[in-house]
């Protein structure tokens, strides 16, 4: 409950700050802090993740933008009523949603009563790994691993696509620019 | 009383949702596009925890078996989301690809001013 | 940064064990938290490590761009690999009980082939972004 206030604080944070650094630091710390808050919620893998990935990769390569590009928000100009204004309804209209939900931590949520318990009663049997999330992850769910393998895949090619190949054809056009 | 326990027993989605607009105000307010980028992952791990939350019963342990402990928590959102936040670092680093190199093109990542380089042309 | 004693030998120091430790993580990923997506991120970082505190040439030694790149298709093909392997043995796609006579220890056995798959692609592609970010601004 704490960490959550905690993090409630930083996304504040974020929305205040106007140097680009400061944002990519706090995101890095809102990253740990999602990553405590998950070991609470007993994901200890995604935890792990979410440390690794989050606060380190992402935080990464964030500066490695930031050295190519202006580090410094503009400040901003447009009329700022109308985005708080849907923000906030979008926040009611959700908050409204949720008080039907049954409360935080019930064993006999419905969430807990369809696929889980197939798991947890036979992953050890079926596939002789302890761990239910590695087994449901490559195992019982393994089309949807493959698919989200190759769509790092393609963000990968993409990536390499947008950021090796074009300075050579601008600097050509510059030159027929020049030229003409 | 009743209306403060109800409170407690939803505070996870409170925080939950005002994360989710937070991260929805800025990418509908903010016009520095890596600053939009970065409200676009606070809405990402706003969702992360959406999953999650439910997934966790009071007293249960991760879900890794061992004969000490019966009680385990949902594991099934916690694939769903260990895949989604790998996916969700690469698909940010390909937003950042294309910032910079619209900032190559325009020579700013302010959406203001390259809307009027654009109408200037 | 180049003569920044303290940081160039701890990073030394420090880099082989985050190297074991991201495999650790992918191999032990059966029975403790952890799996390929992790020890893939983690495999990464040391790239990273050698890259911010020797420069990108000592990286570029240790990963060569034709190994970066060579990874992030590598992975998926064992991953889909491993899906055809079952079709060939007769069996639905992605069924790892071919694997092994004992059906159970057959499918231990493809998770972690999977997942090293899983590894291998995204150590590449989070090395390779990496390396497409810093080459862009030189």
């Amino acid at each position: 409950m704490v960490l959550l206030t905690l993090l409630a604080a930083v996304a504040i944070a974020i929305v205040r700050q106007r140097s680009l650094f400061g944002v990519v630091l706090l995101s890095g710390i809102y990253s740990f802090l999602i990553a405590s808050v998950m070991i609470v919620l007993d994901a200890i893998d995604v935890a792990l993740t979410e440390a690794s990935v989050g606060a380190g990769v992402s935080v990464v390569i964030l500066l490695a933008t930031l050295h190519l590009i202006k580090t410094t928000e503009a400040a901003h100009t447009r009329a700022s009523w109308l985005p708080i204004f849907v923000s906030l309804g979008v926040g009611g209209a959700l908050v409204w949603g949720t008080l039907t939900l049954p409360p935080f931590g019930t064993p006999d949520a419905p969430i807990h009563r369809h696929v889980a318990p197939y798991y947890i009663e036979n992953a050890l049997r079926e596939t002789n790994v302890p761990n239910i999330v590695s087994a449901v992850l490559a195992d019982y769910r393994g089309y949807d691993t493959l698919g989200e393998t190759v769509v790092i895949f393609t963000a990968g090619i993409g990536v390499m696509m947008l950021l090796r190949g074009g300075k050579r054809r601008r600097s050509e056009d510059d030159k027929a620019e020049d030229a003409s | 009383m009743q209306a403060l326990n109800n409170f407690i027993a939803h505070y996870n989605y409170v925080i939950t949702i005002f994360l989710m607009i937070t991260g929805l105000y800025i990418m509908v307010a903010r016009s520095n596009m890596v600053k939009k980028l970065i409200g676009l992952s606070i809405f990402q791990t706003s969702v992360y925890l959406l999953y999650l939350e439910p997934g966790k019963i009071l007293g249960g342990t991760p879900p890794i078996i061992d004969k000490a402990f019966t009680v385990y928590s949902n594991p099934l959102p916690h694939v769903l989301i260990l895949t989604a936040i790998v996916v969700g670092v690469a698909t940010l680093a390909l937003g950042l690809a294309l910032v910079v190199r619209i900032n190559e093109a325009y020579g700013s990542i302010e959406e203001d001013e390259i809307f009027k380089k654009d109408r200037e042309q | 940064m180049k003569f920044d004693l303290i940081l160039r030998i701890g990073t030394k120091l420090i880099l082989p064990f985050v190297l074991v430790f991201a495999f650790y993580i992918h191999f032990h990923g059966d029975y403790r938290p952890g799996g390929g997506f992790q020890g893939g991120v983690i495999a990464a970082g040391t790239v990273f490590l050698v890259a911010i505190t020797f420069g990108l040439a000592a990286a570029k030694r240790i990963a060569p761009n034709w190994l970066v790149e060579f990874m992030v298709p590598l992975g998926v093909l064992i991953f889909a690999g491993a899906g055809v392997a079952g079709l060939l043995m007769g069996k639905n796609y992605l069924d790892y009980s071919v694997f092994s006579a004992n059906s159970a220890t057959g499918h231990e056995l493809g998770i972690l082939i999977v997942e090293l798959g899983v590894l291998i692609t995204v150590a590449g592609t989070m090395t390779a972004l990496f390396y497409a970010f810093v080459e862009r601004g030189r």
